[in-house]
């Protein structure tokens, strides 16, 4: 589904990815860790296409298409999602007025037909299920005085709502105390088919704890340095980050998990 | 230039005798007529060095020969029934000034008269508090365009709200301009007596995309313990002059709730002053402005705070796309004594556009120091992080952008309580921005 080829991108001139490497198949959970800086926000806006990041080297290919050849809204029709570490306020527009707008763009886009105000009701009330959201969230405006908590359970809300491909789940556990992680974790494990995949974006483990990864995959200094199962998360949680980055030397050599 | 100056105001100034002929009005009232025009000979047209206006410049309007209609027989409209919001009880029309009974539906009054202005000044049961209120708040010693507005009263609304009745149906005035380089004067007088309660929406239309010129005031009295909602929509000709004064006093407790939306006219000025002169009133003074290509707006507000525990809350947006320009200048006065005045200021604006410019002035002053006050402007794009946002789920940027755009509106539009004025509202800010909403 998802090919990452020698990536290397970064932002104002400033490299930050130098050579990345990941294969994500349907149905597969991966974990992209790592300390701070390591690049992982980066990786996960480029999935996006950020405009502020610049690819310099390398190629994504989406099931088989050219990635970075397309524009950021025409990558979500075409099933790219990310939640976002900090949600995006939007004053004025209601939740539910955005999330119908949002799921006809992709409607159109795939030539179907597009969801009356009615329909759409139904859709988002059996959606929101999901991560547990009251109707009362659908008539406020989009993330507007919503907690932390809540603006991290409205973004799972639209993954629910825009059913993507790939998910890209950027330190959606940051933030959020132990209950709302759970809601938002058992969601997304909701979501999860053998047509789709997730990629989780976190400094912690504790996330993964609830969103179990097939693989893990360790950044530090903009490289893939340690790759493996779930277990490798459970060793970066007892000791740190700190003997990755020893370890590591910045060769960029990828050791295989112990 | 200045022989072109002089030559229009001399055009006034002859319109101004045949009104005397064909509308000789009571002694007082000819009175108040003859020193507005006298006022207007003195001060004229506002020019840039007046502090006031110094980012609207009216030397066009000044030099353009507008006339005035004198007469009732010029005046010409069919089907106004468009204009009419669904929740209104009465619908008063008026054309180029003037009154028209025929085409106004006045069913649902009850006890509140809303009438002639001119007419009721010969009518003994209003003659007294026409007398009283008539160019009381809104002055014309220091106002060229209110002096001229003054001078040729000749038609005009006049509201009356009794003590404690409520008007249960909003009053719908509907000022219709249009013909081609005429002059006009809407004029409105509105006193809502004690514990009186109602909702009045001033809707100026543009009979045709027309070259004219509409220079209204409205006069607002509030007695205590009254309360009115008032809305008021400019959408005149994008050819045409629009300035407009509208005046508020506010008696004790009462309460008065405005929202002045301007999206017409080439060049358009209000003035909106709100004198909270009696312990305990409350206002909201919000609009909207949203422009286009050339078009220029301007909202000069003052609320002054003259008496303690009154609230005042302002939020004024704009949104400004193409060559257009905008001017915002609040001034709140809080007066010695006004002790515990609640004050809020804001004005926001959205430039949708590189050429587009707003000269936004928030000004406080305070003499009083158990106060809370506040006030803020800010001038900025549409945030590319927003943006993004709404790209990630996979809505373009164009779309992107309107949503945006009718977002920053909603603030101000979301507060309207007669849904078909804001479903109005909805549709001309999506379509001024080319896109489509449903909602």
């Amino acid at each position: 589904m998802l090919e990452i080829r020698n990536l290397h991108a970064g932002i104002d001139g400033k490299e930050i990815l130098k050579g990345i490497d990941l294969t994500v198949n349907k149905g597969e959970i991966h974990a992209i860790m790592g300390p701070n800086g390591s690049g992982k926000s980066t990786l996960a806006k480029v999935l996006a296409g950020h405009p502020q990041y610049e690819v310099t080297a390398g190629e994504i290919l989406y099931e088989g298409r050219n990635l970075l050849d397309m524009a950021p809204d025409e990558r979500a029709r075409e099933g790219v999602f990310m939640a976002f570490q900090y949600p995006i306020e939007v004053p004025g527009v209601s939740n539910a007025q955005f999330l119908r707008l949002a799921y006809n763009e992709k409607r159109k886009h795939l030539g179907e037909e597009e969801l009356d105000p009615l329909e759409f009701k139904d859709l988002l009330k059996e959606r929101a299920k999901v991560v547990e959201m009251e109707a009362s969230f659908m008539t406020r405006s989009v993330n507007e005085g919503f907690s932390g908590g809540e603006k991290k359970r409205n973004e799972i809300l639209q993954m629910a709502v825009l059913q993507p491909k790939l998910a890209v789940l950027d330190e959606t556990d940051s933030g959020l105390d132990i209950d709302a992680l759970r809601v938002v974790a058992n969601g997304v494990n909701q979501l999860l088919t053998p047509d789709n995949a997730i990629i989780v974006v976190t400094h912690y483990q504790r996330l993964l704890n609830y969103i179990v990864p097939d693989f893990v995959h360790v950044l530090s200094s903009g490289r893939i340095v340690r790759e493996g199962g779930k277990e490798l998360a459970l060793e970066l949680e007892s000791k740190g980050y700190d003997w990755i980055k020893t370890a590591d030397n910045g060769k960029g050599a990828v050791a295989p998990a112990q | 230039m200045v022989t072109e100056l002089v030559k229009s105001e001399n055009s006034y100034q002859a319109a101004f005798r045949s009104v005397r002929e064909l509308s000789p009005a009571a002694p007082w009232l000819e009175l108040v007529r003859g020193s507005a025009m006298d006022r207007f000979d003195q001060l004229g047209f506002p020019s840039v060095r007046d502090e006031e206006w110094k980012y609207t410049n009216l030397a066009t309007l000044a030099k353009e020969s507008f006339e005035p209609l004198t007469s009732a027989e010029q005046v010409a409209a069919d089907d106004v029934g468009g204009y009419a919001y669904s929740e209104i009880g009465a619908h008063l029309v008026v054309v180029n000034g003037f009154l028209n009974e025929e085409l106004s539906v006045t069913t649902g009054l009850a006890d509140v008269v809303a009438t002639d202005l001119f007419s009721a000044v010969d009518d003994a049961r209003y003659n007294k508090i026409i007398r009283k209120y008539l160019a009381r708040n809104a002055g014309y010693h220091n106002s060229g365009l209110t002096a001229l507005n003054t001078a040729f009263i000749q038609s005009g609304v006049f509201v009356y709200i009794p003590k404690n009745v409520k008007l249960d149906k909003p009053l719908q005035i509907t000022f219709i301009g249009g013909t081609a380089n005429s002059a006009t004067f809407p004029r409105v007088l509105v006193v809502a007596e004690e514990h009186s309660s109602a909702t009045l929406i001033e809707n100026f239309v543009a009979g045709n995309e027309g070259h004219y010129f509409t220079n209204a005031t409205a006069e607002i009295v509030l007695k205590d313990g009254a309360h009115l909602e008032h809305y008021r929509l400019q959408r005149e000709s994008k050819k045409a002059f629009h300035v407009s004064t509208t005046s508020a006093e506010l008696g004790r407790a009462s309460r008065y709730a405005t929202t002045s939306i301007n999206l017409g006219a080439q060049l358009s000025r209000h003035d909106i002053s709100v004198v909270l002169d009696h312990e305990g009133a409350e206002t909201s003074v919000d609009g909207l402005y949203m422009v286009d290509s050339d078009q220029h707006t301007d909202t000069h507000s003052v609320i002054d705070h003259k008496q303690p525990h009154c609230n005042s809350h302002q939020l004024y947006k704009g949104i400004l796309d193409g060559n257009s320009r905008a001017v915002f200048n609040g001034k709140i006065f809080v007066r010695e004594g006004a002790q515990k005045t609640d004050a809020i200021q804001t004005n926001k604006n959205l430039l949708l556009s590189e050429k587009a410019r707003v000269d936004t002035k928030p000004q406080l002053e305070i003499y009083a120091d158990d106060v809370k006050c506040a006030h803020g402007a800010a001038v900025g794009q549409i945030d590319p992080e927003e943006l993004f946002y709404l790209e990630t789920r996979g809505i373009g940027p164009e779309l992107g952008r309107s949503l945006l755009t009718y977002g920053f509106a909603e603030e101000v539009i979301a507060k309207i309580k007669l849904e078909s004025i804001r479903a109005e509202l909805d549709q001309i800010v999506l379509n001024q921005l080319h896109a489509s909403l449903e909602t």
